[in-house]
């Protein structure tokens, strides 16, 4: 099944240097339509490198990324997103001073009258999706008019990840989407990500989290010291094997490690 | 029972609004003898001293929910209005700036004040863009060259013999009219349009506002060009209320502008504030200090006391920008 048509991103030999530093190594990545894929490896392992290369944020020192078949330079994470790779950050980069539906339409937003910059605002219809997309979410906003800094955590990340997944985007990436929620707000998100594998959108998920891994994702890549070190079927294999190859050490002493 | 967040955020400066007017009533009472309030021309001189400033104070909110600041407004009037008016002079003008363009119809000295004021704050707004320089450093450079600038178009001469129907537009309630026009239109336009919504991005984050898609750089250029625009309008406003233009014209008015935004609940931090708020600053500015001449206070007295207020307002700001940092 290794059709050229299947696979939506694909990196060849993508290498990352920062002055002496080699950040990422001629990683060949390929991720095919529809796939939900971790991305794990201990801190310093280049996976927000990784990331930062195909999002635009930064520009490869070498290397190829090829997006639906076409080889693509992203020069800011705005080219990417244009070419349908919503990134959620972990800063989450919303607007504190807006409602929810402002941030969740913000710069594409719907319109009653066209008139350039003074085009009037289609608020209602702006609430009235933003209720749908919230809906389908699960996620609880007492009043969606409140502005988005005066929200929790929680609510606030599933604002940030209705925002990608409310767009007809092509890829989404979400970079420890969980790392700052609590119990009940990341059964939330993690909700959301199983909606979108649903709605067949490709996913790639960063995450310290083992066990969120395995709950969500149909395939691992293990990141080491700049490299890609291993590329695994989650149904195939088990926590011990991935914290070996995160690690690169063997045998199973892994039991009782807390990450697992 | 109504909860205090049910109320519009300006709820709580018209309140003081109206405890600063009920205020000086009652000492009007106590140490003039006189009704403050009762005098209906006084509000008539109160609403017409602040309707020019307040014209500037419209452009200022939006820079400042921006996060940037402009501190060109008066100097920008000074210029706007000294080069409008030498395309306002009367026929029968003595030595007029240019003989060869005189009695024109009024809407040419309109249309040069405001390119004026829009030239001055697009450069404004092209610095802070592009450059990286800060607002409050690229918009100081244009208060003090648009003075200078002013000075230098008439060698320092006043101009004056406006035509009548120029200075039309400067009498009776006119400005006031004026002001309250462009007020309600960029309340609106704040509130509904595309540019509005945009301006809060910026303000609130403009990392995320970048990442958004919205061309943050072309829309401060916007904003400062509009800043810049209703500038050179309170100019063209003034030189016709005045019936002449001097280039010492509007001095302070920048500061009387953002002491208005300020009091007004527009946050400095950026992304947060409305017009509406602004001119409820503007008219509280404008009852201090005919408050302080109705009680016969010198005039430094006066300026203490709105620069405590404004102190006051930003520090009331700080708090509640602490607050929702420690919610968030």
């Amino acid at each position: 099944m290794n059709n050229q048509d299947d696979i939506i991103l694909r990196t060849e030999n993508l290498t990352k240097r920062y002055g002496g530093v080699h950040a990422l190594e001629e990683a060949n990545f390929t991720l095919k339509k529809g796939e939900h894929v971790a991305i794990v490896g201990d801190n310093g392992a280049g996976k927000s490198t990784f990331v930062r290369q195909i999002t635009g944020v930064e520009q490869p020192t070498s290397g190829d990324i090829f997006f639906e078949g076409k080889r693509v330079e992203f020069s800011s994470p705005l080219e990417a997103r244009e070419a349908g790779i919503e990134s959620v950050f972990q800063d989450l980069a919303l607007c504190n001073d807006l409602d929810v539906p402002s941030n969740l339409f913000l710069g594409r937003e719907e319109l009653l009258f066209k008139f350039g910059p003074f085009s009037i605002l289609d608020e209602k219809k702006m609430m009235q999706k933003a209720k749908a997309v919230l809906e389908r979410t699960a996620i609880k906003i007492p009043n969606l008019s409140n502005h988005v800094g005066d929200m929790s955590g929680g609510q606030r990340q599933c604002v940030a990840i209705s925002r990608s997944a409310s767009f007809a985007s092509k890829l989404i990436i979400m970079d420890e989407p969980t790392a700052a929620l609590g119990v009940q707000e990341t059964t939330q998100v993690e909700n959301i990500i199983r909606g979108l594998k649903e709605q067949g959108v490709p996913l790639i998920l960063i995450s310290h989290n083992l066990r969120q891994v395995f709950n969500l994702v149909d395939k691992i890549w293990v990141f080491r010291r700049g490299r890609i070190v291993g590329e695994v079927i989650a149904a195939e294999t088990d926590g011990n094997e991935i914290v070996s190859m995160i690690t690169g050490m063997q045998g199973g002493v892994h039991e009782k490690a807390s990450y697992i | 029972m109504f909860k205090r967040e049910n109320l519009p955020a300006e709820a709580s400066i018209f309140a003081v609004f109206v405890g600063i007017a009920v205020l000086f009533e009652v000492l009007g009472w106590a140490f003039v003898g006189k009704s403050f309030l009762g005098n209906v021309q006084r509000l008539e001189i109160i609403i017409l001293q602040v309707s020019i400033f307040g014209i500037i104070a419209v452009g200022v909110t939006q820079v400042i929910i921006t996060s940037g600041i402009d501190l060109s407004g008066g100097a920008v009037l000074a210029l706007s209005a000294m080069v409008a008016a030498s395309f306002a002079q009367s026929v029968d003008a003595f030595a007029p700036i240019f003989p060869q363009f005189l009695g024109l119809p009024i809407i040419i000295p309109i249309a040069v004040g405001l390119a004026v004021g829009a030239a001055c704050g697009w450069i404004n707004g092209a610095i802070t863009a592009y450059t990286g320089i800060p607002p409050f450093i690229a918009t100081l450079g244009m208060l003090v060259t648009a003075r200078a600038v002013a000075v230098i178009y008439t060698k320092g001469q006043p101009v004056y013999s406006l035509s009548d129907s120029f200075t039309a537009i400067g009498s009776g309630a006119w400005p006031v009219l004026v002001f309250f026009v462009v007020a309600v239109i960029f309340h609106l336009i704040l509130k509904h349009t595309v540019y509005g919504k945009h301006t809060y991005a910026i303000g609130s984050n403009e990392k995320a506002a970048r990442v958004a898609g919205i061309n943050v750089r072309r829309h401060k250029i916007m904003v400062y060009t509009i800043a810049g625009a209703l500038s050179g309008l309170a100019g063209v406003v003034m030189c016709s209320r005045a019936t002449i233009a001097q280039s010492g014209m509007g001095t302070m008015y920048e500061l009387d502008a953002i002491s208005a935004v300020v009091i007004g609940g527009t946050s400095l931090f950026g992304g947060r504030g409305r017009i509406s708020g602004t001119v409820i600053g503007v008219c509280i500015l404008g009852v201090i200090t005919s408050g302080f001449t109705f009680l016969r206070i010198d005039f430094y007295y006066q300026e203490i006391v709105k620069g405590m207020i404004i102190v006051g307002a930003v520090m009331l700001d700080q708090r509640r920008q602490a607050k929702q940092r420690s919610r968030a």
